[in-house]
């Protein structure tokens, strides 16, 4: 079946991206790669740190022949700062893709959207690949897709809640709204949930604490890859209309009387 | 004795010898071999240009490399 994740100019097996952070060891994220199917992950740009150099490195973990990283401008509170980690990321890891983060508010790690647009702005101009976290607001994924970027991330309730989709209504809408990809990005606590968020017809889902949290890592990871492609295969097939009476399913022809 | 001039390293107070480029100081710091990106004073300096670029007292320098994220965490600070 040949039904890829198409975005900034990349094919992708799997419509399940995720990130490599909370883990407990390297080994226990390895693992949960591996069996999660994902071809995408996020990372996150960090200072080296001098004074404890042992750290082993996380891309000594991550076989880059298998995985693309976007890097991430997470915990970027202005533009300014979302625009500098996105270059040093890009200087770092030699790709132009980037997952572009402003948040706007520490307690809800809500994005702030003006700056975020303002960001984007800057990024398209030097030919990053931008992806954009967001609310599950139509209009501003609208804008964001008119400034350039290459796909929207809404996010489904708020980052490492586990609520689950909170507005699949809006999520809907959005999908209807804008051409490029629509990856929900954050939310997702379980396995149901992804599905879920499939079924609403997005492009893909990125998910870290739903599975980095979990008592099981690498299991949870492959209940994600499942519920996905669950979610995936449900909305190209088509669910049935929903209905408020019964509707037989055996013939109602021949009945014995 | 060589001279040393004072630099700031990822936010810290550090001593340096003066005649040293950005190659010299990554080296020093065994990071060669490292996917790391650094940061001169504000300006990104590509790995091709570390050894032309000399670092002189005052120079504040931020080197970054990768590590786990997803959702969150927090950036660099300014």
């Amino acid at each position: 079946m040949s039904d890829k994740l198409v975005v900034a100019g990349q094919e992708f097996g799997s419509r399940l991206i995720v990130g490599t952070g909370k883990y407990e060891s390297f080994e226990v994220m390895r693992q949960a790669l591996e069996s999660s199917g994902a071809e995408f992950v996020t990372v996150a740009v960090r200072r080296v740190n001098l004074t404890d150099k042992s750290k082993e490195s996380l891309l000594d973990h991550i076989d880059r022949s298998r995985f693309t990283l976007l890097p991430n401008t997470a915990g970027c509170y202005t533009a300014k700062d979302a625009i500098r980690c996105a270059r040093l990321g890009r200087e770092a890891g030699l790709s132009n893709l980037v997952k572009l983060e402003v948040i706007g508010d520490e307690r809800t790690l809500f994005p702030d959207n003006e700056a975020l647009l303002e960001a984007t702005r800057v990024l398209v101009k030097e030919d990053f690949f931008v992806f954009p976290y967001t609310n599950d607001d139509p209009v501003i994924c609208k804008k964001l897709e008119e400034a350039g970027a290459v796909a929207v991330m809404p996010l489904g309730a708020p980052i490492g809640s586990g609520l689950g989709i909170q507005n699949p209504n809006n999520l809907r809408i959005i999908v209807e709204t804008v051409s490029v990809p629509v990856i929900v990005d954050a939310g997702v606590g379980t396995a149901s949930d992804a599905t879920i968020t499939m079924e609403l017809g997005v492009d893909g889902v990125l998910m870290n604490t739903g599975i980095a949290g979990a008592k099981d890592p690498p299991k949870m990871a492959k209940a994600m890859k499942l519920a996905v492609e669950s979610g995936r295969l449900a909305y190209l097939a088509g669910r049935i209309p929903k209905k408020l009476y019964a509707t037989a399913s055996s013939p109602l022809e021949g009945i014995l009387s | 004795m060589a001279e040393k001039i004072e630099i700031i390293v990822n936010g810290k107070q550090t001593k340096i010898s003066t005649t040293w480029t950005i190659e010299d100081l990554v080296q020093d710091l065994d990071l060669v071999g490292n996917q790391v990106a650094v940061e001169f004073n504000g300006q990104i300096i590509s790995r091709d240009r570390w050894p032309e670029q000399p670092v002189g007292a005052g120079d504040r320098i931020e080197i970054v490399h990768f590590v786990g994220g997803g959702e969150e965490d927090r950036c660099l600070t300014s």
